[in-house]
Protein backbone atom coordinates (compact mmCIF):
# COMPACT_ATOMS: atom_id res chain seq x y z
CA UNK A 1 0.00 0.00 0.00
CA UNK A 2 2.78 2.39 0.91
CA UNK A 3 4.23 2.52 -2.60
CA UNK A 4 0.80 3.01 -4.14
CA UNK A 5 0.19 5.92 -1.80
CA UNK A 6 3.56 7.42 -2.66
CA UNK A 7 2.93 7.01 -6.37
CA UNK A 8 -0.65 8.19 -6.20
CA UNK A 9 -1.96 4.98 -7.70
CA UNK A 10 -4.91 4.29 -5.45
CA UNK A 11 -8.60 4.89 -5.84
CA UNK A 12 -10.28 7.88 -4.25
CA UNK A 13 -12.12 5.58 -1.85
CA UNK A 14 -9.00 3.72 -0.69
CA UNK A 15 -7.20 7.04 -0.36
CA UNK A 16 -9.91 8.33 1.96
CA UNK A 17 -9.68 5.18 4.09
CA UNK A 18 -5.89 5.42 4.20
CA UNK A 19 -5.98 9.06 5.18
CA UNK A 20 -8.35 8.22 7.98
CA UNK A 21 -5.88 5.56 9.18
CA UNK A 22 -2.88 7.88 8.82
CA UNK A 23 -4.51 10.42 11.11
CA UNK A 24 -4.47 7.91 13.95
CA UNK A 25 -1.21 6.12 13.14
CA UNK A 26 2.02 8.01 13.66
CA UNK A 27 4.15 5.14 12.36
CA UNK A 28 2.49 5.07 8.96
CA UNK A 29 2.26 8.83 8.75
CA UNK A 30 5.97 9.33 9.48
CA UNK A 31 7.01 6.47 7.19
CA UNK A 32 4.98 7.95 4.35
CA UNK A 33 6.12 11.53 4.79
CA UNK A 34 9.81 10.69 5.25
CA UNK A 35 9.81 8.24 2.33
CA UNK A 36 8.29 10.92 0.11
CA UNK A 37 10.94 13.33 1.35
CA UNK A 38 13.66 10.77 0.55
CA UNK A 39 12.53 10.63 -3.07
CA UNK A 40 12.20 14.40 -3.30
CA UNK A 41 15.72 14.99 -1.96
CA UNK A 42 17.28 12.56 -4.41
CA UNK A 43 15.30 14.06 -7.25
CA UNK A 44 16.28 17.63 -6.50
CA UNK A 45 19.99 17.15 -5.69
CA UNK A 46 22.41 15.92 -8.31
CA UNK A 47 24.63 13.33 -6.69
CA UNK A 48 26.95 12.91 -9.66
CA UNK A 49 27.70 16.07 -11.60
CA UNK A 50 29.26 15.81 -15.02
CA UNK A 51 31.71 18.76 -15.14
CA UNK A 52 31.52 20.93 -18.27
CA UNK A 53 35.15 20.31 -19.18
CA UNK A 54 34.53 16.55 -19.17
CA UNK A 55 31.31 16.99 -21.12
CA UNK A 56 33.11 18.93 -23.83
CA UNK A 57 35.82 16.31 -24.09
CA UNK A 58 33.28 13.48 -24.32
CA UNK A 59 31.19 15.33 -26.90
CA UNK A 60 34.22 16.02 -29.05
CA UNK A 61 35.27 12.35 -28.89
CA UNK A 62 31.75 11.09 -29.68
CA UNK A 63 31.15 13.50 -32.55
CA UNK A 64 34.59 12.95 -34.08
CA UNK A 65 33.89 9.22 -34.31
CA UNK A 66 30.34 9.74 -35.60
CA UNK A 67 31.59 11.99 -38.38
CA UNK A 68 34.00 9.28 -39.46
CA UNK A 69 31.29 6.69 -39.58
CA UNK A 70 32.17 5.41 -36.07
CA UNK B 1 -12.51 11.28 -28.88
CA UNK B 2 -10.93 14.05 -30.89
CA UNK B 3 -8.59 15.03 -28.06
CA UNK B 4 -7.53 11.41 -27.52
CA UNK B 5 -6.64 11.09 -31.20
CA UNK B 6 -4.56 14.23 -31.11
CA UNK B 7 -2.76 12.88 -28.06
CA UNK B 8 -1.98 9.62 -29.82
CA UNK B 9 -0.64 11.37 -32.88
CA UNK B 10 1.62 13.67 -30.92
CA UNK B 11 5.18 12.92 -31.77
CA UNK B 12 7.96 12.88 -29.23
CA UNK B 13 10.58 15.45 -30.36
CA UNK B 14 13.25 12.72 -30.36
CA UNK B 15 11.51 10.89 -33.21
CA UNK B 16 12.43 13.60 -35.74
CA UNK B 17 15.97 13.88 -34.36
CA UNK B 18 16.51 10.14 -34.62
CA UNK B 19 15.11 10.13 -38.18
CA UNK B 20 17.51 12.94 -39.19
CA UNK B 21 20.46 11.27 -37.48
CA UNK B 22 19.72 8.08 -39.41
CA UNK B 23 20.16 9.93 -42.68
CA UNK B 24 23.61 11.05 -41.54
CA UNK B 25 22.71 14.36 -39.88
CA UNK B 26 25.33 14.37 -37.11
CA UNK B 27 24.02 17.68 -35.76
CA UNK B 28 20.73 15.98 -34.93
CA UNK B 29 22.61 13.27 -33.09
CA UNK B 30 24.64 15.87 -31.23
CA UNK B 31 21.38 17.39 -30.02
CA UNK B 32 20.47 14.01 -28.51
CA UNK B 33 23.91 13.75 -26.89
CA UNK B 34 23.47 17.21 -25.37
CA UNK B 35 20.06 16.33 -24.12
CA UNK B 36 20.84 13.05 -22.39
CA UNK B 37 24.55 12.88 -21.55
CA UNK B 38 24.14 14.00 -17.94
CA UNK B 39 21.45 11.42 -17.24
CA UNK B 40 23.46 8.64 -18.87
CA UNK B 41 26.51 9.65 -16.84
CA UNK B 42 24.46 9.61 -13.64
CA UNK B 43 23.06 6.13 -14.34
CA UNK B 44 26.49 4.80 -15.32
CA UNK B 45 28.13 6.24 -12.22
CA UNK B 46 25.42 4.78 -9.98
CA UNK B 47 26.06 1.34 -11.43
CA UNK B 48 29.85 1.36 -11.84
CA UNK B 49 30.63 3.57 -8.81
CA UNK B 50 33.63 4.74 -10.75
CA UNK B 51 34.03 8.10 -12.46
CA UNK B 52 36.33 7.00 -15.26
CA UNK B 53 34.17 4.00 -16.08
CA UNK B 54 31.06 6.18 -16.10
CA UNK B 55 32.68 8.61 -18.54
CA UNK B 56 33.68 5.71 -20.79
CA UNK B 57 30.12 4.41 -20.63
CA UNK B 58 28.76 7.78 -21.81
CA UNK B 59 31.05 7.69 -24.82
CA UNK B 60 30.50 4.03 -25.65
CA UNK B 61 26.73 4.12 -25.14
CA UNK B 62 26.24 7.05 -27.51
CA UNK B 63 28.58 5.57 -30.11
CA UNK B 64 26.81 2.22 -29.92
CA UNK B 65 23.45 3.95 -30.23
CA UNK B 66 24.67 5.84 -33.28
CA UNK B 67 25.95 2.65 -34.88
CA UNK B 68 22.71 0.84 -34.21
CA UNK B 69 20.26 3.62 -35.04
CA UNK B 70 18.95 1.49 -37.90
CA UNK B 71 17.95 -1.19 -35.42
CA UNK B 72 16.03 1.22 -33.22
CA UNK B 73 12.42 0.15 -33.66
CA UNK B 74 10.71 3.29 -32.56
CA UNK B 75 8.16 1.38 -30.51
CA UNK B 76 9.99 2.43 -27.37
CA UNK B 77 11.31 5.88 -26.57
CA UNK B 78 14.81 6.69 -27.83
CA UNK B 79 15.81 7.55 -24.26
CA UNK B 80 14.78 4.19 -22.76
CA UNK B 81 16.56 2.41 -25.63
CA UNK B 82 19.68 4.46 -24.90
CA UNK B 83 19.43 3.74 -21.18
CA UNK B 84 19.24 0.03 -21.90
CA UNK B 85 22.49 0.25 -23.86
CA UNK B 86 24.10 2.29 -21.07
CA UNK B 87 23.00 -0.16 -18.35
CA UNK B 88 24.50 -3.07 -20.28
CA UNK B 89 27.73 -1.17 -20.89
CA UNK B 90 27.91 -0.26 -17.20
CA UNK B 91 27.41 -3.85 -16.07
CA UNK B 92 30.15 -4.91 -18.47
CA UNK B 93 32.56 -2.37 -16.96
CA UNK B 94 31.65 -3.52 -13.48
CA UNK B 95 32.33 -7.11 -14.48
CA UNK B 96 35.78 -6.13 -15.78
CA UNK B 97 36.61 -4.40 -12.51
CA UNK B 98 35.55 -7.47 -10.61
CA UNK B 99 37.99 -9.52 -12.67
CA UNK B 100 35.49 -11.27 -14.83
CA UNK B 101 33.02 -12.24 -12.11
CA UNK B 102 29.50 -12.28 -13.51
CA UNK B 103 27.54 -9.21 -12.57
CA UNK B 104 23.82 -8.81 -13.07
CA UNK B 105 21.09 -6.63 -11.73
CA UNK B 106 20.02 -9.59 -9.59
CA UNK B 107 23.12 -9.51 -7.41
CA UNK B 108 22.93 -8.86 -3.69
CA UNK B 109 19.20 -8.34 -3.50
CA UNK B 110 18.52 -11.01 -0.91
CA UNK B 111 18.31 -8.71 2.04
CA UNK B 112 15.54 -8.02 4.41
CA UNK B 113 17.07 -4.80 5.62
CA UNK B 114 14.71 -1.90 5.45
CA UNK B 115 11.58 -3.90 4.70
CA UNK B 116 10.27 -3.03 8.11
CA UNK B 117 10.91 0.55 9.17
CA UNK B 118 12.86 0.66 12.43
CA UNK B 119 13.79 4.28 12.88
CA UNK B 120 10.43 5.89 13.14
CA UNK B 121 11.48 9.30 14.36
CA UNK B 122 10.05 12.09 12.26
CA UNK B 123 12.48 14.30 10.35
CA UNK B 124 13.10 17.95 10.99
CA UNK B 125 11.30 20.21 8.54
CA UNK B 126 13.50 20.68 5.42
CA UNK B 127 16.30 18.56 6.93
CA UNK B 128 18.56 19.14 3.92
CA UNK B 129 18.92 22.77 4.96
CA UNK B 130 20.92 21.70 8.01
CA UNK B 131 23.79 20.73 5.72
CA UNK B 132 25.96 22.57 3.23
CA UNK B 133 25.63 21.58 -0.46
CA UNK B 134 28.83 19.53 -0.53
CA UNK B 135 28.10 17.84 2.78
CA UNK B 136 24.58 16.96 1.70
CA UNK B 137 25.79 15.56 -1.62
CA UNK B 138 28.27 13.39 0.29
CA UNK B 139 25.53 12.09 2.59
CA UNK B 140 23.27 11.28 -0.36
CA UNK B 141 26.11 9.58 -2.24
CA UNK B 142 27.25 7.51 0.70
CA UNK B 143 23.70 6.49 1.51
CA UNK B 144 22.72 5.34 -1.97
CA UNK B 145 26.06 3.62 -2.51
CA UNK B 146 25.18 1.31 0.37
CA UNK B 147 22.19 -0.16 -1.48
CA UNK B 148 22.54 -3.40 -3.45
CA UNK B 149 22.99 -2.27 -7.05
CA UNK B 150 19.88 -4.14 -8.19
CA UNK B 151 17.86 -1.83 -5.91
CA UNK B 152 19.91 1.27 -6.59
CA UNK B 153 19.43 1.19 -10.33
CA UNK B 154 15.67 0.68 -10.05
CA UNK B 155 15.43 3.65 -7.68
CA UNK B 156 17.55 5.85 -9.95
CA UNK B 157 15.62 5.02 -13.12
CA UNK B 158 12.19 5.19 -11.55
CA UNK B 159 12.42 7.92 -8.91
CA UNK B 160 15.35 10.11 -9.95
CA UNK B 161 15.12 9.81 -13.72
CA UNK B 162 11.35 9.59 -13.80
CA UNK B 163 10.90 6.54 -16.05
CA UNK B 164 7.57 4.75 -15.59
CA UNK B 165 7.43 1.38 -13.85
CA UNK B 166 6.85 -0.29 -17.23
CA UNK B 167 9.77 1.53 -18.87
CA UNK B 168 12.05 0.63 -15.96
CA UNK B 169 10.99 -3.01 -16.25
CA UNK B 170 11.59 -3.03 -20.00
CA UNK B 171 14.95 -1.30 -19.70
CA UNK B 172 16.27 -3.72 -17.08
CA UNK B 173 14.59 -6.86 -18.39
CA UNK B 174 12.64 -7.26 -15.16
CA UNK B 175 8.95 -7.94 -14.56
CA UNK B 176 6.71 -5.09 -13.40
CA UNK B 177 6.12 -6.75 -9.97
CA UNK B 178 9.91 -7.18 -9.57
CA UNK B 179 10.43 -3.46 -10.27
CA UNK B 180 7.72 -2.53 -7.78
CA UNK B 181 9.11 -4.73 -5.05
CA UNK B 182 12.70 -3.53 -5.54
CA UNK B 183 11.59 0.08 -5.70
CA UNK B 184 9.70 -0.15 -2.42
CA UNK B 185 12.62 -1.83 -0.67
CA UNK B 186 15.08 0.70 -2.11
CA UNK B 187 12.93 3.59 -0.94
CA UNK B 188 12.53 2.16 2.55
CA UNK B 189 16.22 1.35 2.92
CA UNK B 190 17.22 4.84 1.81
CA UNK B 191 14.68 6.37 4.16
CA UNK B 192 15.98 4.28 7.03
CA UNK B 193 19.60 5.24 6.33
CA UNK B 194 18.85 8.93 5.81
CA UNK B 195 17.01 8.98 9.12
CA UNK B 196 20.37 8.87 10.85
CA UNK B 197 21.07 12.33 9.48
CA UNK B 198 17.66 13.88 9.13
CA UNK B 199 15.71 12.77 12.19
CA UNK B 200 14.44 15.39 14.54
CA UNK B 201 16.70 15.75 17.52
CA UNK B 202 15.10 14.93 20.82
CA UNK B 203 15.32 17.52 23.57
CA UNK B 204 18.87 17.59 24.96
CA UNK B 205 20.37 15.83 21.92
CA UNK B 206 23.11 17.61 20.01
Amino acid sequence: MLDELIDDEISVQTRAQMQEHLKGCDHCEVTLSTTRKTIEIYRSHEVYELPNSVRERLHAAIMAKCKHGC
Amino acid sequence: MATIQIGENEQHPDVALVASARTGDVQAFETLVNKYDRQIFRIAQHITQNKEDAQDVVQDAFLKAYEKLDQFQGNSKFYTWLVRIAVNESLMRLRKRRTGKMVSIDDDIETEEGSVPRDLADWSPNPEQNYGQAELAEILRKTIQGLPHGFRIVFVLRDVDGLSTEETAETLGLSVPAVKSRLLRARLQLRERLSRYFRKKKAGEK
